[in-house]
């Protein structure tokens, strides 16, 4: 140091030093100042804004899904339900390699390939940003505990627990109450976003369907504070959703599984209706399928098989399935004949077996080729004679037919609240020009008058159309609701529609043709005579049989017919006769002859509910496996 | 020399019977202590609620700032006049090892920065550079008549360049900016004359353009622009910048409350514990908080500047001087890139943000300081 003390001042470096540090120090001093500056900014100035940004990054509203309501059958029984389910979900948003989750996901859960397929099936159809995917629905506590040890290192994997649908009967509801099933592009473009917000599933069909807006409740609203990564940290506010409304039915539940069992073994479909008020009693189609399976969703090979069964067990027969309705109508049409003047009490005709209208030679066949002989209209009712028929309807006309069969409930859909429900065919003149661009041919009034040709009816329909013969006419449109929460809602919800039922025939017509109903049943040469063994109480009836295939002109042997060709057989009936409790139609696919195989699954029917049910009485829910024919 | 030393005695009456103290044998400054134990204090509070795995991380970082204090011990125990005979060694051996690093350096990132040579810990020359260049710089002028003529300059940007650009290319070009600044602030110091200065700001805004243009690399661009326009990539590279923003707007006068910030604690704020840690502080003990933090650091800043002033010798006065405002350097750059008026390098806030090696590295210079505050006496005694 010493060595440089000649050339250096020193004293003069460390003034020059000491005035470099005052410098410094003030530029310290004015680059704090920026500093400050800019807190004062950020912090004091704008704060407001920047302590709004901060809410709006943790804090989110998140809707909360409402409980869907209970669906009961007329007895309190629970017919839908819902069940909690714990599922695993992916949040795409979260995850960053969904291919690498997937795999760290199998080695923690048992993914069956359906579920992976499923799970990429949902991955591609639009959603909601920010919804999760489900994987698999109904982990177990052991997949549950795997997962929540994991769960740090699979991020968007989340486990939640939801409430599911559940159909306790399985398929013995299916066709009536339908299903929920998640909500999918077509069902976003229906339904409202805001109330749906924080829903998965809507009803798809039946009952679920048509009373979606009364079931699915009011949503609600929570502010939840969450972290970067979206994960839930705590509720801050939430306003409750409002459950769903608990729907009680008119169904019981006892008798349609009495119903089922009757048709077991045969594709066919049971609607029971009480005549006073519509009340749709029973409602069943065989084979059924289990709903439960098609909630969370289906997988492909479960899904084909149902679809491509020949039995075709989606099918609701009871209601979309249309045929012929066959001599069901004759005692309609003999009222409507009475009550127009076209045919007497007194009338009678010689049936040698056939009908020829004047001047053609084609010839119209009684069932019974070797003809009845000398016949009046209460036999005909009776025996079913359709050479009859076929000359009343001549008589009368296409016109004055469809005018009146019309008020019964044909042609029309009649129920208040069925879903999807068919209307079938009333042929007409109009409706054949519209329909076939053809005119009315006077054959075609022939075959009407026997419930074939272009005629087509509902189960539901024939069974409704009996109800308001039970009543003498007065109509009461079928319906499935009963009370809505336990307050019976019904009446007004559910008036009849603007439909004023049969117009004509007088107390004296109605005795007569139910009285020739009656004898179909418990006389000796009606059609159905061989339920009335036992019977303990008055049933009018009436058989049917609806033409697959027509047999022109040649002989028909049921044996031989391949069985899916055979006649559809058709019953319907209402008892007690006196007074009509329950009014039944009777269904049973190539079942040959309505006397033979439809009647006894009405008899079954007619007596559970007018004997009573046993006081106690389980009613097994039906598997989706165990409906096979 | 002797008057130098007659005016130093009333300057400092407590001199003689803080002499006789424990903290003056063990060479410690009591003021400087004092801040930087607050500081670090209030650092490791404000960490606690950064860290969400309980008392773990501050534990790691008391454990680090232990043995950063022991080394600021030891440094303080060598006589400025060691430093300054050692100084060209640690210097070359400074440059050699970041030439290592550029050869057989290991690094994360893409960056080259670690050096793990046989027997030896793990560690960055670039970080060494931060007390090598300006102890070399120091040692250099000190040697000159100053102000430093022409010449000298000459030579000290060369003694700059060297290691700014070793440093720069591997790539690390905030260390390398604050190792040449370390520097420059030694120039200034030494008296580089206010025309110099002038020119050479005016060569820098000619040049900018092409520095813009050649050499900084793409995600440099990137950040500088997302400091013009943090809303234009809101999700990429202007999250970091406008969440800590939210953190700091959002703890208004007097904060959120301790642990109790939402932006940190959720996630949302990244680097929470490193580099944007002040946002933290910012959040949860608002512009209160902010204000004794800066007030903390320029009491450390005023207090050096202090010990600097008054210096033994030219050496001692620059390498101090070079040092402290270095540190402010940290704080402005920090600061200024976590509030958004600074572009984000890669710069922890000194002595609060977790890691150990800048925490060794400044306790070592602190170390320095306090070397050259309490050995004055003997030296001129000797």
């Amino acid at each position: 140091m010493m060595d440089w003390g000649t050339l250096k001042d020193t004293l003069q470096e460390k003034h020059l030093f000491q005035s470099r540090v005052m410098v410094a120090m003030i530029i310290v001093l004015l680059l704090s100042g920026v500093l400050g500056l800019r807190l004062y900014q950020l912090q004091i100035l704008d704060n407001q804004l920047y302590a709004t940004l901060s809410d709006r990054n943790r804090v989110q509203v998140q809707p909360v899904a409402p409980t869907r309501g209970l669906i009961t059958d007329r007895n309190g029984r629970l017919l839908a339900e819902n069940r909690p389910v714990f599922s695993l979900t992916i949040l795409p948003e979260r995850a960053s390699h969904l291919g690498e989750l997937m795999k760290e996901l199998k080695a923690l859960v048992d993914l069956t390939p359906q579920e992976v397929e499923r799970f990429e099936q949902r991955l591609n159809q639009r959603r909601r940003p920010f919804e999760s995917v489900p994987v698999r629905y109904h982990l177990d506590e052991r997949e549950m505990a795997r997962l929540a040890v994991n769960r740090h290192r699979l991020p968007g994997v989340e486990v939640d627990a939801q409430l599911v649908r559940y159909y306790p009967y399985g398929a013995l509801t299916s066709h009536v109450l339908g299903y929920v099933g998640r909500i999918n592009e077509q069902d976003l473009q229906r339904l409202d976003p805001v109330r749906y917000a924080g829903t998965h599933y809507t009803g798809k069909s039946g009952i679920e369907r048509e009373y979606e807006d009364l079931l699915h409740g009011r949503v609600g609203f929570q502010n939840v504070e969450t972290n970067a990564r979206g994960r839930v940290m705590r509720v801050l506010e939430r306003e409750n959703p409002t459950p769903g409304n608990n729907l009680q039915l008119n169904l019981d539940i006892r008798l349609q599984q009495v119903a089922h069992q009757a048709l077991k073994g045969h594709r066919g479909a049971v609607v029971a209706i009480e005549p006073d008020t519509g009340a749709i009693l029973a409602q069943v189609s065989t084979p059924s399928f289990d709903a439960n399976q098609f909630v969370t969703g289906i997988d492909h090979a479960s899904y084909a098989a149902l679809r491509d069964s020949p039995d075709v067990p989606l099918f609701n027969r009871a209601t979309r399935g249309q045929y012929p309705p066959g001599s069901t109508i004759k005692p309609m049409l003999a009222l409507v004949g009475l009550a127009t003047g076209a045919v007497e009490k007194d009338t009678t005709i010689f049936d040698r077996g056939w009908y020829q209208l004047p001047n053609s030679t084609q010839r119209f066949r009684n069932w019974d080729r070797d003809g009845m002989g000398r016949i009046n209209l209460y036999d005909s009712i009776v025996r079913s004679n359709d050479t009859f028929f076929y000359r009343m309807a001549h008589d009368m006309g296409v016109d004055l037919m469809a005018h009146h069969l019309a008020q019964f409930g044909f042609g029309r859909v009649t129920s208040l609240d069925v879903r999807d429900e068919r209307a079938g065919i009333l042929p007409s003149r109009e409706w054949k020009r519209r329909a076939e661009g053809e005119a009315w041919y006077p054959g075609d009034t022939i075959n009407m008058s026997i419930g074939q040709g272009y005629f087509l009816s509902t189960p539901l329909q024939l069974a409704a159309v009996t109800a308001t013969t039970a009543n003498r006419g007065q109509w009461h449109s079928p319906r499935h609701l009963k009370s809505v929460n336990g307050e019976p809602h019904g009446e007004i919800w559910l008036a009849d529609a603007d439909i004023q039922g049969v117009t004509i025939g007088s107390e004296d017509e109605w005795d007569y043709v139910i009285g020739a109903m009656e004898d179909v049943v418990h006389g000796q040469r009606g059609t159905a005579r061989s339920i009335s063994r036992g019977l303990e109480y008055r049933m009018a009836g009436k058989t049917g049989t609806s033409q697959v295939f027509s047999l022109a002109g040649e002989e028909y042997d049921a044996e031989e017919l391949e069985e899916r060709m055979r006649d559809h057989a058709l019953y319907v009936a209402f008892a007690p006769a006196e007074d009509p409790q329950i009014a039944v139609a009777v269904l049973v696919e190539n079942g040959g002859s309505g006397g033979a195989t439809a009647a006894p699954v009405a008899r079954q029917v007619t007596d559970a509910w007018i004997n009573g049910f046993p006081e106690v009485m389980t009613v097994q829910p039906i598997a989706a496996n165990e409906d096979e024919l | 020399m002797s008057r130098d030393f007659v005016r130093q005695i009333p300057m400092d009456p407590g001199y003689f019977q803080r002499r006789s103290g424990w903290m003056t044998r063990l060479h410690l400054d009591p003021w400087l202590l004092l801040l930087l134990l607050l500081l670090v204090g209030f650092g490791m509070m404000v960490l606690y609620s950064a860290s969400d795995d309980g008392l773990g991380t501050v534990r790691q970082q008391a454990t680090r700032f232990a043995v950063s204090f022991v080394l600021m011990l030891g440094f303080a125990q060598i006589d400025p006049s060691v430093y300054r005979r050692w100084t060209p060694w640690l210097y070359g051996a400074g440059l050699v090892a970041l030439v290592l690093v550029m050869v057989m350096g290991v690094g994360s990132k893409g960056a080259q920065r670690w050096l793990s040579l046989p027997g030896l810990p793990r560690f960055q020359p670039s970080e060494f550079m931060k007390l090598g260049v300006p102890m070399m710089v120091a040692w250099y002028l000190a040697s000159r008549t100053l102000p430093p003529r022409p010449a000298a300059i000459a030579v000290v940007f060369v003694l700059l360049a060297l290691p700014v650009l070793l440093i720069a290319n591997q790539p690390d070009l905030g260390t390398a900016l604050l190792v040449g600044a370390s520097g420059l602030f030694v120039l200034f110091l030494a008296g580089l004359s206010w025309k110099l200065i002038g020119s050479l700001l005016g060569v820098f805004l000619l040049v900018a353009p092409g520095l813009w243009l050649f050499a900084l690399r793409e995600y440099q661009k990137q950040r500088i622009l997302t400091l013009l326009n943090p809303g234009s990539d809101p999700l990429g590279a202007g999250w970091n910048i406008t969440q800590s923003k939210t953190a700091i707007g959002s703890g208004g006068l007097s904060g959120k409350g301790w642990d109790q910030g939402t932006q940190s604690s959720l996630d949302f704020l990244p680097e929470s514990h490193t580099d944007f840690i002040v946002a933290v502080l910012a959040e949860e003990f608002g512009f209160i908080g902010m204000m004794v933090l800066l007030a903390l650091y320029l009491l450390i800043v005023m207090r050096g500047l202090f010990i600097a002033a008054r210096g033994q010798d030219s050496f001692a006065r620059l390498l101090s001087g070079g040092l402290i405002l270095t540190f402010f350097t940290y704080v402005f750059v920090n600061v200024g890139m976590v509030s958004g008026i600074l572009p984000v390098v890669g710069v922890p806030l000194p002595l609060v943000s977790y890691g150990g090696t800048s925490m060794l590295t400044l306790m070592a210079g602190f170390g320095i300081l306090m070397s050259v505050h309490t050995h004055r006496r003997m030296l001129t005694e000797g």
